[in-house]
């Protein structure tokens, strides 16, 4: 399944020039045009990129949530929820790579196939970095009025990451 | 909203850091922030550029128009604000199936063309529309089929089955984005009265 992987892009990427030369476009003019696109986008988000970083990079080194979650310990002790996956759950809406130092330091020190290894796995694959994607994709337009876009997604979050464990639980429990 | 988080991370980050004693290591971290962002953003110019190159010779051969019409029954139930042949419906599809095959990197492009698409019909340039909200929450979702990633690093690790979260991630995935999309269509329903 990971081999067959390796597949995707290429032919992704193959099949539509293929089809493009099939349409007689002129594919190298199409691909300069939009890689140009690529230039100007890049620098359209670059201030929300550089802004978010800024204060992530604040937030986390502060080690503000460990300082919180150990005050969760004992209630996820109790209801059986390994400790471990914590600061992966609580990182996520907002760093990607954080968040995937995390879940190797899980696997490095419990194994992929351990209980906290299956659930970090699963976690990653059910949410993503809320705010991090809310920051940069309202950032490129400039929207400044979100209405309830972050509430949904931090629920739906929320949502994930107990159906994550739940799941675990009962699949490989 | 963000401006709201921005604030709160960075004054309860520094104002705990101050308390610990780590007003050094605050120094620098404000410091260097903004190269951390910059170079964040040169690992994805490349990406950018030459997703946005491939996508635009998709868009130039009609292959993203194909695309979204093949998609479009299921899309226009799930964004009832966007006209039939909107222009981000193929980006927003595309972003959707970049995310569903666990390539993360080339959704980001998709998912920025797509915005920009919808914002060129925003009669309200500061304010998010409905179908932005829609697009986003499936984006924050992560509509994940294979998660390429969690294989790779479960493969690295020397996984006994690797591939085995696939089903349970699916599932995950599928509860945490009806969860996402049930709760915008109630704020919307609610919305409009």
């Amino acid at each position: 399944m990971a081999n067959l992987a390796n597949y995707i892009v290429p032919v992704f990427v193959l099949g539509i020039i293929l089809y493009a030369f099939h349409k007689k476009v002129n594919i190298y003019e199409s691909f300069l045009v939009g890689a140009k696109e690529g230039i100007v986008t890049t620098f359209k988000i670059a201030p929300a990129v550089i802004a978010m970083v800024f204060a992530t990079n604040i937030f986390l080194n502060s080690h503000f949530l460990e300082f919180v979650f150990s005050y969760f310990q004992p209630l996820l002790t109790s209801l059986g929820i390994p400790i471990q996956i914590l600061p992966m759950a609580m990182i996520r809406p907002i760093s990607g790579t954080a968040t995937l130092a995390i879940m190797t330091n899980i696997f490095q020190n419990y194994g992929p196939d351990s209980f906290v290894g299956r659930l970090a796995s699963n976690l990653q694959g059910c949410t993503d970095t809320t705010i991090y994607v809310l920051a940069l994709y309202f950032g490129s337009i400039k929207v400044t009025k979100t209405k309830h876009a972050l509430q949904a997604g931090l629920f739906a979050d929320l949502v994930g990451i107990i159906s994550a464990f739940i799941i675990t639980w009962l699949f490989f429990g | 909203m963000v401006t709201y988080i921005w604030v709160f991370f960075i004054v309860i980050g520094s104002l705990f850091t101050i308390a610990n004693g780590g007003i050094a290591n605050l120094n620098s971290e404000i410091l260097k922030g903004g190269s951390d962002g910059i170079k964040l953003l040169l690992d994805m110019l490349p990406l950018l550029v030459l997703w946005t190159g491939i996508m635009q010779i998709a868009e130039d051969s009609h292959l993203l128009d194909l695309f979204a019409k093949l998609v479009r029954p299921l899309l226009s139930k799930l964004f009832p604000s966007l006209p039939k042949d909107h222009p981000a419906i193929g980006y927003i599809a595309s972003n959707i199936a970049a995310n569903a095959l666990g390539l993360g990197s080339a959704a980001t492009p998709f998912g920025l063309k797509a915005m920009e698409c919808l914002q060129k019909e925003n009669p309200q340039k500061d304010t998010a529309t409905e179908a932005m909200i829609t697009f986003l929450v499936l984006n924050t979702g992560g509509v994940t089929v294979i998660p390429t990633t969690v294989i790779a690093l479960r493969m690295m690790y020397q996984s006994a089955n690797p591939t085995e979260i696939i089903l349970t991630s699916i599932l995950a995935t599928f509860i945490s984005n009806i969860a996402g999309l049930i709760f915008d269509y109630r704020k919307r329903r609610k919305n409009h009265g």
